[in-house]
């Protein structure tokens, strides 16, 4: 009885611990003008700490940034104006997932490319050694081995 | 032969991609400011509070703009370098004191010397994020039509003004 009212005491902690842990506190009374603005810091990157968004980020800057989504959002901007406000100030780095471009092609098809190349090359590979004489034949001595061993008069 | 060539010729390949990636810094972003008018501003002066700048009125001139912090740790590094490029009087430098308290921004530039020609005052970081500001120290160079040619992320160092910087200052001044 004990242990299961430690595991449930565990769960709810475990439960609870995320939601104190993201965020100390929120500016706007507004929970939905909150979720948004969240929504769109997980698109920026903060880059102060580059493999955190400015939503994950303690850093001053993102602190900022965020107040500037809440600002933007509270006049009326659209999600689309509020991305292309950062970009144009940092660059499409602030784009947690960049923008599909002539420039960030590589970035996007080099991944599949190269599963692509390693696909044909283990192919190739497969291919030519099943072709080959010496994956097929088994010689007359192997044979003769195994028939010893099967038949029970090997012991090892 | 060609079994062992093609696994070395991969391996090189990546030593050499991974070896470029080592000395790249991932702090240098490129902005994308470079080549654009410099974001307007107009802000108050930190030794006189009562007269604002604007970068319009800059105009005509090349010049700097240094992002500096009494807060800023890496600013104390750069900072001679700054002083000494003021004494040379080759390029005026103009101070954007970001996110910071008056009086510990006057007691600094006290205690370490004045490079600028003024500094202004952006307590709140709005004019830094028009900017594009994310590691203090930062330095631009506007020329004379008021447009950023240059932009230095983190400490300058006598090197960077002597190869790039001040080679830069004087095309744009020619």
């Amino acid at each position: 009885m004990h242990k299961i009212l430690l595991m449930l005491l565990c769960l709810a902690g475990w439960y609870a611990g995320p939601a104190t842990a993201a965020e100390a506190k929120t500016v706007s009374e507004d929970p939905a003008l909150e979720q948004r603005v969240m929504q769109i810091s997980n698109e920026l990157r903060c880059l102060v700490c580059q493999n955190q968004t400015i939503a994950d980020s303690h850093a001053e800057l993102a602190i900022d940034l965020r107040n500037q989504v809440r600002e933007q959002l509270k006049q009326g901007k659209s999600e689309q104006e509020i991305l292309d406000y950062m970009v144009q100030r940092y660059g499409d780095f602030v784009r947690y997932r960049p923008p599909v471009k002539l420039q960030t092609l590589v970035l996007w098809v080099g991944p599949f490319l190269l599963l692509a190349g390693g696909l044909y090359a283990l192919l190739g590979f497969l291919r030519r050694r099943r072709q080959s004489p010496e994956f097929n034949t088994v010689s007359q001595a192997r044979l003769d081995e195994a028939s010893r061993i099967l038949s029970g008069k090997e012991n090892r | 032969m060609a079994r062992y060539l093609v696994p070395l010729g991969i391996f090189l390949v990546l030593v050499v991609f991974l070896g470029v990636g080592l000395g790249l810094n991932p702090r240098q972003v490129p902005s994308p400011l470079i080549d654009r008018p410099a974001p307007t501003f107009d802000l108050p002066q930190l030794h006189a509070t009562d007269k604002r700048i604007s970068p319009e009125a800059l105009r005509g001139q090349v010049w700097l703009l240094n992002v500096w912090a009494s807060w800023c740790v890496s600013c104390r590094q750069e900072h001679p370098v700054l002083v000494d490029l003021a004494k040379s009087g080759v390029v005026p430098i103009y101070g954007l004191n970001y996110k910071d308290q008056r009086e510990e921004a006057l007691r600094w530039l006290e205690q370490w010397g004045d490079p600028y020609k003024l500094s202004i005052m952006d307590p709140k970081g709005m004019t830094g994020i028009d900017y594009g500001v994310y590691g203090v120290p930062e330095t631009y160079v506007i020329d004379k039509t008021g447009v950023i040619r240059y932009k230095q992320i983190g400490p300058l160092t006598p090197e960077i003004l002597r190869d790039t910087i001040l080679p830069l200052v004087k095309k744009l001044n020619a």
